[in-house]
């Protein structure tokens, strides 16, 4: 099976999602998905990128930051002041490099002194940082202070996003199912004994860490560029745990998981976007009641795998 | 000068108001190694239950006090019963993030009755204040101060010398020990939030005089202020909170005199990244080694 | 020949007390060397300072890497590791949630050449080196006789071939000095039995330097070639199986258990 990258399942993948892309473009056009949905989709892609990001932190790494929405706040921020300057997609692309250049730089100050503390401790730590983030952002000159930035050029098309979508699933997937992603996993089951094993458990979280960091940023971008507006308010911690809810809903550890939640909690968002109140009191109960019944998430660390699907239909015609 | 002697004044009533949040911060990690992201918003229910019997029911300050106190006090032990007891021995990720879901939902429903806009606190003490040779002090400064020190000997009566108190230490020493000396875990625990919470109550009725405003969202921040507080002492230690406590106010106080008020919140998370990165354990704390 | 490991005069204090107290220890390659002592004697805590988890209070550590003895007393873990040296644990140790190959996988991390960048993108080398692994993963399976339960997840395998596994994970380092921890413990004495022929297969396979810790006595006598004997942290013996039988320090430390 393993024939290098050109492969029966790689291919088969690739026709899902040109026919997927297709299918919601063709919903677009003639109106099925309007101007309406057509918003709650664009946050679900966004949304959908940060989650598989903040997974591939916390789920495989096993390490937990609450400070995902500092990363984001540095990609929007980028693309944000420099596609202001440079309204076309060279200044979109020169914005995700600079936020991709200060987010590497700002997630391994964080990372490196704070990746040593365990679980809590390290929340704690990261949740302080992207605070600091925060706060500096509010303060700056360049970032326009606490009102913000406005009149950012509307370069986040509907194909962009589907990339970042798709680039974002391939990275963290590809990741995982590789010699380094495993020992992120090995970190995450048992420490003591990943380190006996010859793994240098800070550079394999830093590793997890920094591609978490950057997904993130180009998330950042994509947002900014998406919403005209950006302010230092929406990158507050309730952010980091509106990512964190997605998460944990679906179940740490899957991708799969991560993107079924993106999508399923986008829709009750959209729902119940006249009750900002009830939708964060039912937020809060499903973290609570998730975390008593069912720890594991609504969908385990189970993947779709197509080549266990077409392992599983091979089987089933040779049985016949 | 004169103005750096204000200034520590300053410091110290809202360090001491800290330090009654991270009393309870420290209790409950001491006991459960949890950090109870909700304890903040506990203190935000003390402010609006004083609120709302001064507003409503024409409650004066000792008796809005108290009140404060029991309901929070028996807030606690409600969030423990449901939340966090039937985890209790869940990895640790998995009760902070249920901690993190109470929280919300406490913050939330608090907007959803109350509606989330500030609120204008009635004044339960009057403003007058004293010179001090340079220094002015208000009535309010001095009954924060007042009621912290008589809280905090009796916390440290309770502890030391109370039958409960000795089996809260044994609990946070060896939850297995002590139960097999015959100490009931489970009232222990739920005791550590009584009062860790009714702590957070009195806090709350003393911010919102102090500050003059309240709104449902308000315990985060300071929540959080509590619980580096907390940190820096040493978690799991109460002399450590009540240090913790009046340094972190301390050096918010003149950062804001001397710096830049912009930055307040800023140097709190940068000493708790210090404090991490520097000694985790804090000045008080003692040191835990994983078994191999 | 020089020794391959030479441990001199270690010390490792936990606040007053000395887990570990002055111990020197000689150990020449291809040795099977057993470690005994009554509970709490401090044989974990000296593996623990052989392999980095703790650091010395005093003393050296000193093993022979490329024909020169090198001091490794306080390097990090993993550093030692991979200086040729495994371990299995006391309290098994496993990556619960991976397959039993992919245990096997994850030992063989400092063989891989392909970094992260080659992963993402899966380039050549990811796929050509992946399936080198995999076959490589798959050998170690078949000396611990794990080979059919390979798609299984660790956390499912009995305790006993838990304990086989921690040992083929160790193999896939591919060490020159293996740490067993209580590899016997909880073994039926059938299990005991199979144990005791893998150790003796896997040391001529791999011309590998063993040391053990061990509770069940007929094991260590029965296989290790010299013995050294651990009391409150002191090292008070050291010497074959017989000798160490006869000495009355071991008789007096054990007080009237059977050796």
């Amino acid at each position: 099976m393993t024939k290098g990258i050109l492969n029966k399942i790689n291919l088969m993948w690739v026709a899902i999602i040109v026919v997927l892309y297709l299918l919601l473009s063709y919903m677009m056009a003639a109106g099925i998905i309007n101007s309406y949905y057509k918003i709650t989709l664009f946050n679900m892609c966004i949304n959908i990128m940060l989650a598989v990001s903040l997974n591939l932190v916390i789920g495989i790494c096993g390490q937990f930051s609450l400070g995902h929405a500092g990363f984001m706040c540095i990609g929007a921020y980028s693309a944000g002041i420099i596609t202001k300057m440079m309204p076309n997609y060279a200044g979109l692309i020169l914005g995700i490099l600079v936020g991709f250049v200060i987010s590497t730089i700002a997630a391994l100050i964080v990372s490196i002194p704070t990746l040593r503390l365990k679980g809590d401790y390290l929340a704690i730590a990261t949740l302080g940082f992207s605070e600091i983030i925060r706060i500096l952002v509010q303060n700056m000159k360049i970032t326009n202070g606490a009102a913000g930035l406005s009149g950012i050029p509307a370069l986040t098309t509907w194909p962009l996003l589907m990339l970042g979508v798709v680039l974002t699933i391939v990275i963290c997937s590809n990741f995982t199912r590789s010699a380094p992603g495993r020992a992120c996993i090995a970190v995450r089951e048992d420490e003591i004994a990943a380190e006996a094993m010859g793994i240098n458990t800070t550079k394999y979280k830093v590793i997890a860490f920094v591609i978490g960091a950057l997904l993130a940023s180009a998330a950042g971008a994509l947002f900014a560029c998406n919403f005209y507006v950006i302010k230092p308010t929406q990158f507050t911690f309730n952010k980091s745990i509106d990512i964190l809810v997605m998460v944990v809903f679906g179940g740490m550890g899957s991708m799969t998981s991560s993107v079924l939640a993106a999508i399923a909690i986008g829709l009750l968002n959209m729902v119940l976007q006249n009750f900002t109140d009830a939708r964060m009191i039912i937020y809060g109960a499903i973290l609570v009641i998730m975390m008593i019944f069912k720890p594991q998430g609504l969908f385990g660390d189970r993947e779709i795998s197509l080549s266990k699907i077409v392992d599983k239909a091979k089987a089933k015609k040779e049985a016949n | 000068m004169s103005q750096f002697l204000q200034q520590i004044v300053n410091g110290l009533s809202l360090g001491s108001i800290y330090a009654l949040i991270a009393l309870g911060y420290t209790m409950v990690y001491g006991i459960i190694k949890l950090i109870n992201f909700a304890h903040g918003d506990v203190y935000m229910i003390g402010a609006y239950t004083a609120f709302i019997v001064t507003t409503y029911f024409g409650f004066s300050f000792f008796p809005a006090l108290i009140t404060c106190m029991v309901v929070c006090g028996l807030l606690g032990v409600l969030i423990e019963r449901i939340a966090y007891r039937p985890l209790r021995h869940s990895p640790r990720i998995t009760a902070l993030i249920t901690a993190i879901g109470v929280s919300y939902v406490i913050e939330y429903t608090t907007a959803y009755f109350m509606g989330s806009e500030k609120r204008t606190y009635p004044q339960l003490l009057s403003n007058a204040s004293f010179q001090l040779g340079p220094i002015k002090i208000s009535t309010q400064q001095i009954y924060i101060f007042l009621i912290t020190i008589v809280l905090m000997l009796l916390l440290q009566f309770i502890i030391q010398k109370t039958k409960m108190g000795r089996a809260m230490r044994a609990v946070s020493t060896d939850e297995n020990a002590a139960k097999l000396m015959g100490i009931n875990v489970d009232n222990t625990i739920s005791f550590t939030f009584l009062i860790g919470s009714a702590l957070a109550g009195a806090a709350g009725i003393l911010v919102g005089i102090y500050y003059n405003s309240i709104n449902p969202l308000m315990g985060m921040v300071p929540g959080l202020k509590a619980f580096v507080a907390a940190v820096f002492g040493g978690i799991g230690s109460i002399p450590g909170a009540m240090i913790g406590g009046l340094f972190i106010g301390m050096a918010e106080t003149m950062v804001i005199a001397y710096g830049s008020s912009l930055y307040r919140d800023a140097i709190v998370y940068a000493i708790l990244i210090i404090v991490l990165i520097v000694k985790p354990t804090g000045l008080l704390g003692k040191n835990e080694r994983e078994k191999v | 020949m020089e020794p391959i490991l030479e441990v001199k005069n270690l010390t490792r204090n936990f606040g007053g007390l000395a887990a570990v107290s002055n111990v020197s220890m000689q150990i020449m390659p291809g040795e099977l060397i057993g470690l005994i002592g009554p509970n709490g004697a401090g044989k974990t805590t000296l593996f623990n300072l052989l392999t980095g988890v703790y650091e010395p209070s005093e003393g050296l550590i000193e093993m022979q890497v490329d024909g020169k003895p090198k001091q490794i007393g306080g390097m990090k873990p993993y550093k030692i590791t991979n200086l040729g040296v495994a371990r299995t644990f006391q309290n098994i140790r496993l990556f619960k949630s991976m397959t039993v190959l992919e245990n096997v996988e994850v030992a063989m991390q400092r063989n891989i050449q392909y970094g992260t960048m080659s992963a993402i993108l899966r380039l050549p080398k990811f796929y050509s080196e992946e399936r080198w692994i995999k076959e490589k993963a798959i050998e170690y399976l078949k000396d611990v006789g794990l080979y059919q339960k390979r798609n299984e997840l660790a956390t499912n395998l009995p305790y006993g071939e838990q304990r086989r596994l921690e040992i083929a994970r160790a193999l896939a380092i591919q060490p020159k000095i293996l740490y067993l921890d209580e590899p016997a413990a909880g073994m039926n004495p059938q299990e005991t039995a199979d144990l005791t022929k893998l150790i003796h297969e896997i040391r001529e396979k791999y011309h590998l330097t063993i040391i053990l810790i061990e509770h069940d006595m007929s094991l260590v006598m029965n296989i290790c070639e010299r013995i050294y004997v651990l009391d409150y942290g002191k090292m008070i013996a050291n010497g074959n199986p017989e000798e160490i039988k006869n000495n009355e320090f071991v008789i007096k430390a054990y007080l009237g258990e059977e050796i």
